[in-house]
């Protein structure tokens, strides 16, 4: 447990903090400098241990999944709800939880933490059980190399005690879950029907590759139209879902695959389903908020591999499409990514808005592909561009696509208009 | 359109030399010659392709490292043809990965020794740290050239190139001279993403140009809406390094 004087400051100033509004991270900052094993002494208190969930794409949905599909299973669960997936992050959110003593009333923890960092919080937090979601193109800004990325990912789990569960269609994971004891690995998977949906960043050129044989899956996706189909155990299992995106219903394989892991023998499958048809997206994450009468679907874009699945699960058919672009540090500054994205998806319906710091980049994008674009519908003040978007596609369903920073600005607008929910 | 001009463009190891959007900068070449009324041919070459005959423009772009352990060897097989194309005036754009190849040599933090196929005079060494941001350089032929760098090799050049532009804002070439980037006949070597094109359709239009007159004699370019292209410009000018 940690250190008494370290609960009750760090406690006093997540309160002023609020009182002050905002700054969820601060008190996390606040409470890591005065005790160093803050987090690792208060998780160590946990009976199951801590859950790790990293990855280029899907940690934030496929944490909210896992978390929901443990507590299915009778488990009291903490987590980083807040998307801050740094230490400090975590350390906020432990803050709200413990009570005076610092005692945390959880069976487990599920985090969900950026890769440079998970890097750092293994060593002094391994964690029981991990999950590697994928390794692509992403903040190359900031890691350099995708190589760079799996080898943080390599150590997360090298540092894994129990089970590491691992996307088996992703080549670079596949090659850290190679060096593991295999009885420390868990797969999930895709059914060969579904691989096409999947391009990855190696198959940008020249068609797909020749696959390895592939491991077994415990969990495989077999189908994701209306309803989803896991082959689980030799049985398939089908379930309607709330979910939107062949790429979330993957992650839904991730999270059902891991939750297997961590609860064995003793799971309760139809509960498990059950719950799994009621989850609802993380926040942007194909959030769907009703403005005048008509859906507005927020997705999320970060990287090529992301942009390029979500065009591919999103029918542009019947929706006026908006794309919002940023390049602040949590979008990435380059814009080269936009280059490896294909947009002829676009061209019979267009695109009605463009906004962002970088929408002329963005326009500059379209037009080479085609895709027609007003230039008075490019606006970078995202505020101005959400009106108008607003304004002019009043009877008709809307999906903006947005980097994360555009995300977070674009839902503070649409508070005006309709019900968001606050992310706590 | 029915001309009957064509151009072919060459995009080495498409498959693995593609790793920052540089697949922009085919795309532009691509567009901008067909705007300019020519039918307009793509080559994917990668490793053991027996290379095509009738190369007009040759681009290549950025890897991974290991996507350049996975081409050396191939690229020096090829290494006497693309100097060949060079020497007869073939315009080519090289970007990061491949501009530090195209040169003598690139030099491992270890003191491994990576042989270029010599096309341009220019040494490469691997830096203490990466080389990263919003870079604005100068060139009088091109006038602003605005890209993103992302590298850890230093580059130096011979006597035997001259830069691409001089640095405005950002690392360039080795974050110690003023240059950015490698020009030798129609040969560009630079260290830009962005994708380099799309924003500087300027250099787009000379390798374009460039190869038109060397095949047909002749070149007409024709009015392009460039509006988006030039406040893509504007805005990039403003932001952080």
């Amino acid at each position: 447990m940690a250190k008494p004087y370290s609960v009750l400051m760090g406690k006093a100033v997540r309160y002023l903090a609020r009182l002050r509004g905002g700054g969820s991270a601060l008190p996390g900052l606040f409470v890591e400098t005065i005790d160093k094993s803050f987090v690792a002494d208060t998780l160590a208190q946990l009976p199951q241990g801590v859950v790790l969930v990293s990855g280029t794409n899907g940690k934030t949905t496929t944490t909210k999944m896992v978390v929901e599909l443990l507590e299915s299973q009778g488990l009291r669960v903490f987590t980083n709800r807040t998307g801050s997936n740094f230490s400090r992050g975590v350390a906020a959110a432990l803050l709200g939880e413990i009570d005076a003593r610092g005692k945390l009333r959880a069976d487990i923890a599920v985090l969900e933490l950026d890769e440079a960092h998970a890097v750092h919080f293994v060593a002094t937090v391994p964690p029981r059980y991990s999950l590697l979601l994928n390794v692509m193109r992403d903040q190359l800004d900031r890691f350099g190399e995708i190589d760079t990325t799996a080898g943080m990912l390599e150590r997360i789990a090298q540092a894994t005690t129990h089970t590491v569960v691992v996307n088996r269609e992703d080549a670079r994971l596949r090659a850290i879950a190679n060096k593991l004891p295999a009885k420390n690995t868990r797969y999930f998977g895709l059914d060969t029907s579904l691989r096409k949906q999947f391009p990855n960043d190696d198959e940008l050129h020249g068609g797909a590759r020749a696959q390895d044989s592939l491991p077994d899956a415990d969990v495989l996706l077999q189908s994701a139209d209306r309803d989803a189909a896991f082959l689980i155990d030799d049985n398939v299992v089908q379930t309607a879902l709330k979910l939107r995106g062949v790429y979330n219903i993957f992650n839904a394989a991730a999270a059902l695959a891991l939750t297997r892991a961590v609860v064995g023998e003793a799971i309760d499958q139809p509960a498990l389903i059950a719950k799994l048809a009621t989850i609802e997206p993380a926040f942007g994450r194909g959030e769907t908020l009703t403005v005048g009468g008509q859906p507005c679907e927020l997705v999320l874009v970060k990287n090529p591999a992301g942009f390029r699945l979500s065009l591919q699960s999103f029918d542009p058919a019947g929706y006026a499409t908006m794309i919002a672009i940023n390049d602040n540090y949590a979008d990435g500054r380059d814009m080269s990514w936009l280059w490896d994205v294909d947009f002829t998806s676009l061209q019979e319906q267009s695109v009605a808005e463009v906004s962002g710091v970088r929408a002329y980049d963005m326009a500059l994008r379209l037009q080479y592909d085609g895709v027609a674009v007003a230039a008075l519908h490019v606006n970078t003040d995202l505020s101005r561009g959400l009106d108008s978007f607003l304004t002019h596609n009043k009877n008709t369903p809307k999906r903006i696509y947005c980097t994360y920073t555009a995300m977070l600005a674009l839902r503070r607008e649409l508070a005006k208009f309709t019900t968001v929910k606050e992310v706590v | 359109m029915s001309s009957a001009k064509s151009l072919t463009i060459v995009q080495l190891y498409a498959r693995d030399m593609n790793i920052y959007g540089d697949n922009g900068n085919v795309l532009v070449l691509k567009k901008r010659a067909e705007w300019y009324g020519y039918d307009v041919r793509v080559i994917e070459y990668n490793p053991n392709d027996e290379f095509p005959k009738d190369a007009d423009i040759i681009v290549g772009g950025g890897g991974q490292d290991s996507g350049q352990d996975i081409i050396q060897a191939d690229l020096l097989r090829i290494g006497p043809t693309l100097k060949k194309l060079a020497e007869d005036e073939t315009p080519m754009l090289v970007i990061c990965g491949l501009y530090q190849l195209f040169g003598k040599f690139f030099k491992t933090q270890d003191g491994h020794v990576i042989n270029g196929i010599g096309l341009l005079d220019v040494e490469t060494t691997a830096g203490p740290e990466r080389l990263i941001g919003n870079i604005v350089t100068h060139s009088e032929q091109f006038g602003d050239i605005i890209g993103y760098e992302n590298h850890s090799g230093q580059t130096f050049l011979g006597s035997g190139v001259a830069p691409l532009g001089t640095i405005v804002r950002g690392a360039g070439n080795n974050g110690q001279d003023d240059y950015e980037g490698a020009r030798y006949k129609n040969v560009i070597g630079s260290y830009l993403h962005g994708s380099l094109l799309p924003k500087n359709p300027a250099i787009a239009d000379w390798l374009v140009e460039q190869a038109a007159v060397r095949k047909y004699n002749d070149f007409t370019g024709a009015a392009v809406d460039d509006r988006f292209a030039t406040l893509a410009r504007e805005h990039a000018l403003k932001r952080p390094r």
